[in-house]
């Protein structure tokens, strides 16, 4: 398995939307290199013939009825919001100008 | 916002050879959003068709609408599919601030519906297969909206708003598999294909399935080979291309802007492009990259979705009939001509037809009011024909009128313009205005009558259209009348006596 | 240690009793739960300066409810007869879990003063059974941590050496709990949050069976391990919570539906004659402190002596379990935290600069709100799901879930319940692993497989280590759904050790307050 670098660390924080400094970088590569080297005997561990356990305890078909429930108020759902603008959230551009 | 060159259909035709593609999103209309008992409703006050879940608030969980997967069985079903014994949902990661999670509660690798086919009857009534690759159900995003800059468009606005009613509303996504053969006739077919898919979810009952409010939304994958090459060539996917027509001229467009794109010796960049109604013409959206990385992973939130065969049996017993099978017995059972029947579907008024038919009405006594009168006020109004207000029972009571010689064919249209001002059933406008054949006509009906009942063959002449025989009997009348009688208003009664336009 | 021997109802002799003595005491309207919230509530005032186990006091909510109960008492009649047997016993909840009324932060800078509007499922049960909420504790940074370093808000010291962790995530409940703060708390418990911080508080933590107690509200770390448990000075106690805050609920599809046995008859009854327990042979030994290791055997003996036959098993995966946990964890982490943007709730930081677009803006605001571990498991499950990596990372972590599952249903065909030390070792300083995340996830090594299995585990205190005089901790293991099989084993033990020792360990707890003279406060 190919090892952690730098250049991983800052496609993977551009991925995961966290602004990582230089220094940042540098570090988390290297703790993330040890993790990953400590981790690797997993994907060795069980051959093709073991299925994957994605539920500890495995259920199936739980389903709601097609029933409305309880709603916000504008200003419940708003309530905890950084910015809003009648009744809505507010989010700086999505784009730069092109 | 530049320009991009493109060949004449005709031209890129010669040349090259489309391979199409379609994602088509259903909203489904359930009473409920696919995770959370939120009400499903469209156009309220922000915000407020929602709860914590919708927002994705810290700490909440999903739970899947029965309904939902119902519906989208139900779909699957429909589009031929095999239906999944196991299916499970998966997380499509990406961030986005209309997607109050940052991920997509979708499925992936297990999509509930799998291999089916639609066969496509084009207006010529060649039949083309279309391939469908998958069903699978997934959810809607919030709704932004751009404000500031210049064009209320993202590019160079200030900030956006999102709203989050539309957060959470079950979508079925079908894909096609990759549709090759089309030809020239790929923009005929891509509308055929989207008008079918739309028509059947409407049928099914599982959605509104109007395109103008985005029930139904098409992303249109477009791509050019040289005649003869086996290999896919470099595809565009066209967004949100929202009515039947923009996907025909989004589908034309395209390949024309591709085949400039090849012919100047260029590759085509493998991008999303937004159809620009106004003009006619896409626009570059964004390209593939790596942040296209989404990570999918099975939602661990949520349990597999198991359909047993005795569930999807009781499901495919209770869908309707297909509307392909239903417009061939429809159109069989009311004897009319293709013409005439292709006119009714494609003015939408067939199953208003249907329901008027049910309402005691002839096949052609329907026709006549849904065509000749409905469907023009309604296109003056600017709706839906089925929408204007007129039901089957007013037509029936119309013509009942019509027939008892209480009124002719002129007062019945007035009466219909009454009964759309909201002035009340047909016989009690036929009142209010005064409209009645006056009682003075007792006598002159009479006369007709035994006129009629003396001459059946001219009767059927008139019927038949040839209204210049209609002098016998209007003389017949004036001789028992002893010529007492308004001639002119004696050949409005004959006419609208035999129900034959003057 | 005066204050240790009171056996009158004065407001240091309240906070000793145990909940269940206190839910008697109330019935018996021998106090009121005004004076026991009240009580509590001092007691925070008092030594949470020292201890910084809570994040946020509730204090006029409490008292409120409090006084309802009491009301209800006073007034007699239906309404008195149908209140919870738990009414009116204060309690704390883990900062994880979201409140109506209280803020929420989960140990974290990007959600700092917001407040839920909805309440979690577990927080209704409480509210529903009229239990007073004293506040919400401390924790590692949206639960990732052994030691509660990881908080934005300062770590919680151990009330037996305040210059010791009290473990992690949940140090906040067990130091509560363990320092007379609270009765009882609500932990999470994703790797061993729950019993970890037990074993070296000397309290009690149970993490029940996957889907026994509702998530709806904990704030997910990773959703296919996280369950909600109690945190208390007794099994009895724990069991009696569980009663309250377990059961299926719509919200959480994962909930489960089947009625367990009844948790606090098999509490009252422990009996562990003619029992299989079962050493896992995985989990003790090299590795494991003497003292820990001593105190282990020290619980065999006494369960021997009880009339159970002591096995040994081998759960050879296990040896994977640390690095698939490792794998799954930061990948759920990875989506699960990525709601944390600045769009909906909690904090928004605005890049220093360059454009102020959306993307730039979720980017800064988590650079910002994010602590370093946090950062790290994000980072680390983003890799773990990427392209290309998936199969290798991802699908072979869920794939050794499946191969530790099957170890524990092998080992399961040997014995009734599975033993093992619940940590390595006993507390260690402040500091010490901060540095090292490969050496903290270690601590969790014998806690981890639970979690991976949705098996239930419980922690109680096996005694002090010889080395250090710091707690050690006895983790019992029983297959899905045999939770009531874990209060039954634990509550024989539990008597056992105490028989020994003459009281409950938490009695040899050193005292808090301004007398101390603990180095804590000095550095």
């Amino acid at each position: 398995m190919a090892a952690i670098n730098r250049d991983d660390v800052a496609h993977l924080a551009r991925l995961a939307h966290i602004e990582m400094s230089a220094e940042e970088l540098d570090r988390m590569a290297g703790e993330l290199a040890v993790i990953v080297d400590s981790v690797k005997t997993v994907s060795e561990a069980a051959g093709d013939d073991v299925p994957a356990t994605s539920h500890p305890i495995p259920l199936s078909n739980v389903f709601r009825e097609d029933v409305v429930g309880h709603t916000f108020t504008a200003e419940q759902s708003l309530s905890g919001a950084p910015d809003a603008y009648e009744g809505r959230f507010k989010v700086p551009a999505i784009l730069d100008e092109d | 916002m530049s320009v991009d060159a493109t060949l004449s259909f005709e031209e890129a035709m010669e040349k090259y050879d489309p391979v199409l593609g379609f994602e088509v999103h259903v909203e489904l209309n359930t009473k409920t959003k696919m995770f959370s008992s939120a009400p499903n409703v469209f156009g309220d006050e922000p915000n407020t068709n929602v709860n914590e879940v919708d927002l994705g608030m810290p700490g909440v969980l999903p739970v899947v609408n029965k309904a939902a997967v119902e519906s989208s069985i139900k779909i699957g079903l429909a589009l031929n599919c095999k239906i999944a014994e196991t299916c499970r949902f998966a997380r499509k990661n990406y961030f986005y601030p209309d997607t109050p999670k940052n991920f997509q509660t979708s499925q992936y690798d297990e999509p509930i519906a799998y291999d089916g086919y639609l066969d496509i009857e084009l207006e010529d009534g060649t039949v083309f297969r279309v391939e469908i690759e998958r069903a699978h159900m997934e959810e809607d995003a919030g709704k932004l909206t751009h404000m500031g800059g210049a064009s209320g468009r993202i590019q160079g606005a200030d900030y956006s708003l999102v709203d989050y009613n539309r957060s959470g509303v079950p979508l079925v996504e079908i894909v096609t598999k990759p549709i090759e053969g089309a030809g020239s006739r790929a923009p005929e077919l891509a509308k055929a294909y989207v008008a079918a898919v739309r028509e059947i979810v409407k049928n099914l009952g599982v959605s509104d399935a109007k395109m103008e409010r985005g029930n139904v939304r098409c992303d249109a994958n477009v791509s050019l080979r040289p005649h003869g090459q086996e290999r896919f060539g470099i595809r565009s996917e066209t967004k949100n291309v929202n009515s039947l027509r923009a996907v025909e001229h989004a589908v034309r467009y395209e390949i024309q802007r591709h085949a400039a794109v090849l012919d100047s010796g260029q590759p085509i960049i493998q991008e999303t492009r937004h159809w620009h109604e106004d003009t006619r013409s896409t626009t570059s959206g964004r390209e593939k990259s790596d942040a296209d990385d989404y990570r999918y992973f099975p939602e661990p939130d949520l349990v597999p979705v198991v359909a047993s065969r005795e569930w999807v049996e009781e499901l495919r017993a209770t869908l309707p009939e297909p509307p392909a099978e239903r417009r061939k017995r429809l159109q069989a059972d009311w004897g009319y001509s293709d013409l005439e029947f292709r006119d009714v579907v494609n003015a939408g008024v067939m199953d208003s037809i249907e329901e008027t038919i049910a309402a005691g009405a002839s096949a052609d006594v329907a026709r006549k009011w849904w065509m000749g009168e409905i469907v023009g006020r309604a296109k003056a109004a600017d709706v839906d024909p089925a929408e204007l207000g007129v039901t089957p029972q007013v037509i029936v009571e119309l013509n009942k009128l019509i027939e008892d010689g209480k009124i002719n064919n002129k007062m019945a249209t007035q009466v219909l313009d009454g009964v759309l001002a909201g002035e009340g059933a047909p016989a009690e406008i036929v009142e209010k205005r005064g409209l009645a054949v006056v009682s003075d006509d007792g006598p002159l009906l009479e006369a007709i009558d035994a006129a009629l009942a003396a001459q059946p063959d001219v009767a059927e002449k008139i019927r038949g259209g040839k209204l210049q025989a209609i002098g016998a009997i209007v003389g017949g009348v004036m001789k028992a009348t002893r010529g007492q009688a308004d001639a002119g208003r004696v050949r409005e009664l004959i006419l609208a006596k035999l129900g034959v336009e003057g | 240690m005066t204050e240790l021997n009171s056996t009158e109802l004065n407001s240091a002799g309240l906070i000793r009793l145990s909940a269940a003595q206190l839910a008697a005491k109330l019935a018996a309207r021998e106090v009121t739960s005004v004076e026991v919230t009240q009580a509590y509530l001092d007691r925070i005032a008092a030594v949470d300066g020292q201890v910084n186990a809570f994040l946020h006091v509730n204090t006029e909510e409490a008292l409120a409810v409090a006084a309802e109960v009491d009301a209800i008492r006073a007034a007699g009649g239906a309404a008195a007869e149908e209140l919870h047997e738990l009414a009116g016993v204060p309690i704390a909840v883990k900062d994880l879990i979201v409140t109506i009324g209280q803020p929420t932060t989960a140990g974290s800078r990007i959600l700092e003063g917001w407040h839920s509007p909805y309440d979690a499922t577990v927080i209704k049960k409480l509210r529903a059974a009229k239990m007073p909420i004293l506040g919400k504790t401390n924790l590692d940074e949206f639960a990732m941590g052994s030691s509660t370093e990881h908080s934005a808000y300062g770590p919680t010291r151990n009330p037996w050496d305040l210059d010791r962790i009290p473990g992690g995530s949940g140090g906040g409940s067990a130091a509560a709990v363990a320092a007379f703060e609270a009765p009882l708390a609500l932990g999470t418990d994703t790797g061993g949050s729950i019993r970890q911080p037990g074993a070296v508080t000397g309290t009690v933590g149970m993490k029940p069976t996957y889907g026994a107690v509702s998530r709806y509200g904990a704030i997910a770390m990773a959703s296919s391990l996280d369950q909600i448990g109690p945190v208390s000075r007794t099994v009895l106690d724990s069991a009696l919570l569980q009663e309250v805050i377990g059961g299926h609920d719509p919200f959480d599809s994962t909930s489960l539906t089947d009625p367990f046995d009844n948790l606090v008859a098999a509490a009252r009854t422990g009996n562990v004659t003619g029992m299989k327990i079962g050493i896992i042979k995985e989990l003790h030994g090299e590795g494991y402190q003497a003292g820990v290791e001593n105190r282990f055997n020290e619980s065999l003996e006494l369960l021997k002596e009880a009339g159970a036959e002591i096995v040994e098993v081998s759960c050879p995966n296990f040896k994977y379990a640390l690095g698939a946990y490792y794998l799954i964890m930061p990948s759920e982490v990875s989506s699960n935290l990525a709601k944390f943007d600045g769009v909906r709730f909690g904090m928004r930081v605005l890049p220093k600069d360059g454009p102020l677009t959306i993307e730039r803006v979720m980017a800064a605001t988590r650079a910002a709100g994010f602590g370093a571990e946090v950062k790290r498991r994000i980072i680390l499950g983003t890799y773990a799901l990427s392209a290309g990596y998936y199969d290798a990372y991802y699908g072979s972590a869920q794939k050794v879930r499946t191969l530790i599952q099957r170890d524990f249903d092998a080992a399961f065909a040997q014995a009734d319940v599975l033993i093992s030390p619940t940590a390595p070792t006993t507390a260690f300083k402040l500091g010490e692993k901060l540095d090292d995340p490969l050496a903290m996830y270690l601590n969790d090594v014998a806690t981890i497989p639970a979690n991976m299995a949705g098996i239930p585990g419980l922690s109680l205190p096996g005694g002090l280590a010889d080395e250090d005089g710091l707690p050690v901790g006895i983790q019992l293991l029983a297959p899905a759904r045999e939770d009531a099989r874990l209060y039954r084993v634990g509550a024989v033990l539990e008597s056992l050790l105490e028989e020994k020792w003459g009281g409950p360990l938490l009695a040899q707890a050193p005292a808090l307050g301004s007398t101390s003279t603990t180095a804590g406060g000095s550095n």
